[in-house]
């Protein structure tokens, strides 16, 4: 892959690539003040909830699975590393180590995936599934079941998110590997990165919402 | 090109032989694919106007039921008829009503450039539309939905036995083309001006669709998390909203009108817009104090995010939560009356010509006055407390989204329909039209003003007798008004096919969209404008403008 | 793999860092509504991380800062003044939360 590459004509609207580039980023940064908002009516909701029923939410909060969602987050911290390098590795042109690291991303996207298949399968046989398979008794039943419903539409609409990342990643280490991009011509990496980088730190909050509640308690 | 050069002259023959309606095809496919703006600008004008008349139909109905007391039809039709009413009207027509047909149309013409940002995000967004609307009337034909457009839980949740969950996706996906829409006009309105179109330089319109979009962008997504949290309550049984289960009601009402109180200013914004551009142009005088204006947008645009509970006041929120929240609906009437006072300002000492927009615009400032001031009246919590739920909120409401926005559409479709398509409509309808809809509007809605203050309720299929008479007369000016609606559809038609040829500027308007023939070409202009002046430069003598 | 710029991994390195630190924490019993506020600060500073320099939005245009910027004022907008609710409200809770969750008494619906 020389330095210069392949660079393509901008689409008919802009006049130059440049133009192109910075229309593309600005608009996933819109994008993500879009999704911060459509995470925010959620947190709104588990704040609610939290702070009106705290021991209630303690409790559900114990019965989370803190080894795996633990380990999740290691992953997906590792994939934004792996994402950056796959950007830095975009910038230089270097077309073998974007391929390579594009996978890495996405593998650690399944991966992520998996683990929280495998969270969700536990949680069904404990019978903590609201509405389907819930069967909780105690003081403080409504606000686990209540916590439980928020815990699936978090994790839910996150885990949609991060499949619909694993999707453009892939669909970048394909072209990427067919020499679609150059040190000239790499937006669709650097936007793709933005989204999955958003991704991560959603995560970040979810985890100790979701995870660290109630720890220190009985 | 003679087709591109600029003229101040209404009546030259100009016929515009290559323009978007001819190149890249006339068929089917080349529609339905197309990635032209102004194509899908046609598009979402068909598609709305479809819903316009769906909306109207259910609004004809109810106003038919309310001529007699006791009503004509069963309360559960009249529950779905409104409801019905209510979506179609707020999701379907008013919210796409002017960004996604004159929003889509004008803004690259108006910044100088060849298409939005984003053009296959933009055909998406049109059929994230098509496709919630269809959602939408699939389940009003399946039977219905009973909730009222705002879904309140725990009835929506829990109780109602309608299909809303079908409804609640249909509102979703529309979210989505609405925010979709919004996104692609941030970035073109800062990523596409062409060279010398500076801020202070653009058309007011641009910019009340960019303070809309900004509402789009970020008040849609919460309306949708909260959707999909009612949907999945109803389906699983689970209940966030739902007092019984442990969950709180008003939760779900802060969230949904933290989107629908910012989205009744996506609604009223784009209307701001379309009037700031008639007026000067039918006064033949500069916006009066263009920086004002332009910032009472943005300000609307902020604070209209600040003053959502003022529709909670009797729902139980606490009483400081109730004075916040009146205090900061009191302060948003400050930039909306900044733009009364700018166009009544431009008019003074303008060479003032009545033809059919500058109509429309008129009646647009007398009834948003009207709509804003009794705006003020439920912003005061002790009043409020008298009138909620009553016809004076309809009446208020309405006299913003109907006497406001739906006039600013009509004289918006009147000034630029030349330029969409390239033909004069006949002038004389045009303004019968215009009155018919303003004389018709004020019967049908200021009695409802004088009911709701009386104490009645909205949302009842039937009244006490001593309500009927100013029913009987709201319910005659809805049909004036229905005539007012329809009369366009027939010259607007006409026009179509032989209408006289508009030439590319026939108001000896400013702007850059008028600087190109009409119908414009696919790429807008057949060299790309520089522009040296700001907007709005007119004199009451017309004169030719340079690029 | 040459070049890898060490910015990079030291960033890795920190949240991970940081990750072991709140999980660690989560177990301490602190007074009052510290463990959470702890908690949050280390999202925060995990967050600040990832925005600043995986996404490069320090280096970033000013435009999209703002982006940035107003999708998280609008979230505390939306906090803020609902809270001016929430704070204020006098709650007196009716039905009986602390029934078992048996669904029998609700009712079938579609």
């Amino acid at each position: 892959m020389s330095e210069a590459g392949p660079l393509p004509r901008p689409e008919p609207q802009y006049a130059t690539t440049d133009q192109q580039a910075e229309a593309a980023t600005f608009g996933m940064w819109v994008f993500l003040a879009t999704e911060i908002l459509f995470f925010g009516g959620l947190l709104l909701a588990y704040t609610w909830l939290r702070a009106s029923h705290p021991a209630g939410v303690a409790e559900a909060g114990r019965h989370t699975k803190i080894v795996i969602g633990s380990v999740n987050t290691l992953v997906l911290l590792t994939s934004s590393l792996t994402m950056a390098l796959a950007v830095h590795a975009a910038e230089q042109g270097r077309r073998k180590a974007l391929t390579r690291l594009l996978a890495v991303t996405a593998l650690l996207g399944l991966l992520f995936l998996g683990l929280k298949g495998y969270e969700y399968h536990g949680e069904w046989t404990e019978h903590l599934v609201p509405g389907l398979n819930f069967h909780e008794d105690g003081p403080h039943a409504r606000t686990i079941e209540l916590f439980y419903f928020l815990y699936f539409l978090l994790t839910g609409i996150h885990g949609i998110h991060v499949t619909i990342g694993i999707g453009l990643i892939v669909w970048l280490a394909l072209r990427a590997r067919r020499g679609s991009f150059s040190s000239g011509y790499y937006t669709p990496v650097e936007v793709t990165g933005l989204y999955w980088h958003f991704v991560d730190v959603v995560w970040i909050f979810l985890y100790p919402l979701i995870y660290l509640v109630g720890r220190s308690g009985p | 090109m003679t087709s591109a050069t600029v003229t101040g002259k209404p009546d030259e023959p100009v016929v515009a032989t290559r323009n978007y309606l001819t190149e890249g095809g006339v068929t089917l496919r080349s529609w339905l694919l197309t990635r032209d703006h102004k194509r899908i600008a046609i598009l979402y004008t068909l598609s709305i106007t479809v819903f316009f008349f769906v909306g109207g139909a259910a609004a004809t109905l109810i106003r038919l039921n309310l001529v007699t007391p006791s009503g004509i039809f069963t309360p559960d039709i009249y529950n779905r008829l409104f409801t019905l009413h209510g979506i179609v009207m707020v999701w379907f027509f008013l919210i796409p009503s002017i960004p996604n047909t004159m929003g889509n149309f004008l803004i690259p013409l108006m910044i100088g450039a060849k298409d939005l940002a984003f053009p296959r995000l933009n055909l998406l967004s049109w059929y994230l539309y098509v496709g919630a609307g269809l959602l939408a009337l699939f389940a009003i034909l399946i039977g219905g939905v009973d909730t009222g457009w705002t879904f309140y839980t725990p009835f929506s949740s829990l109780y109602s036995n309608g299909y809303v969950v079908l409804a609640l996706a249909a509102v979703l996906a529309v979210g989505f083309s609405s925010i979709l829409t919004g996104l692609n006009f941030i970035v073109t309105t800062h990523r596409m001006r062409a060279p010398g179109m500076t801020w202070y330089r653009l058309p007011v319109f641009v910019w009340s669709n960019y303070a809309t979009s900004v509402i789009m962008v970020l008040a849609t997504p919460v309306l949708a998390i909260t959707l999909i949290l009612v949907a999945a309550e109803r389906l699983l049984k689970v209940g966030i909203f739902d007092p019984a289960l442990g969950g709180d009601p008003l939760l779900f009402q802060h969230l949904f009108w933290f989107y629908s109180h910012p989205a009744v200013y996506i609604m009223i914004l784009p209307g701001f817009g379309v009037i700031s551009e008639i007026v000067p142009c039918f006064a033949r005088k500069p916006l009066f104090g263009y920086k004002f204006v332009v910032w009472s947008s943005i300000a609307i645009s902020v604070i209209g995010f600040f003053v959502w509970a003022h529709h909670m006041f009797v729902a139980g929120i606490s009483l400081y939560a109730g004075l916040v929240f009146s205090l900061l609906s009191y302060v948003i009437a400050v930039p909306s009356a900044i733009k009364v006072f700018n166009w009544t300002a431009t008019l003074h000492k303008g060479w003032i010509s009545f033809d059919a927009p500058m109509l429309y615009a008129l009646g647009f400032i007398g009834l948003f006055t009207i709509g804003g001031l009794t705006g003020l009246f439920v912003a005061n919590l002790a009043f409020d407390v008298h009138v909620t739920d009553t016809y004076f909120v309809v009446a208020h409401f309405h006299y913003i989204m109907v006497g406001g926005m739906v006039s600013a559409y009509f004289g918006g479709l009147h000034y630029w329909w030349p330029k969409v398509t390239g033909r004069l409509y006949p002038e004389w309808w045009a303004r019968i039209a215009a009155l018919l809809i303003f004389f018709g509007f004020n019967l049908t809605f200021f009695p409802q003003f004088i009911l709701g203050y009386l104490g009645m309720e909205r949302r009842y299929y039937s009244y006490p007798p001593e309500f009927q008479a100013w029913n009987i007369l709201s319910s005659a000016g809805a049909s004036v008004l229905a005539a007012g609606y329809a009369l366009p559809f027939f010259y607007l038609g006409w026009s179509l096919f032989r209408g006289k040829r508009a030439g590319s500027n026939p108001w000896a308007a400013t702007g850059l969209e008028w600087q190109t023939s009409s119908p414009p070409p696919t790429h807008n202009f057949d060299r790309m404008p520089t522009v040296t002046r700001p907007p709005y430069q007119y004199r009451p003598e017309p004169e030719p403008q340079d690029v | 793999m040459t070049g890898i710029p060490r910015s990079y991994l030291f960033t890795w390195a920190a949240l991970v860092a940081l990750l072991a630190a709140t999980l660690g924490l989560a177990y301490v019993p602190m007074p009052g509504p510290l463990n959470i506020v702890l908690a949050l600060g280390i999202s925060v500073a995990k967050a600040l991380l990832v925005l600043a320099l995986f996404m490069k939005l320090f280096r970033a245009p000013a435009l999209t800062r703002a982006a940035a910027a107003a999708g998280l004022f609008w979230l505390a907008v939306l906090f803020a003044l609902s809270a001016t609710d929430y704070l204020t409200r006098k709650v007196d809770p009716v039905g009986d939360l602390s029934a078992p969750t048996g669904r029998e008494h609700r009712q079938a619906d579609r």
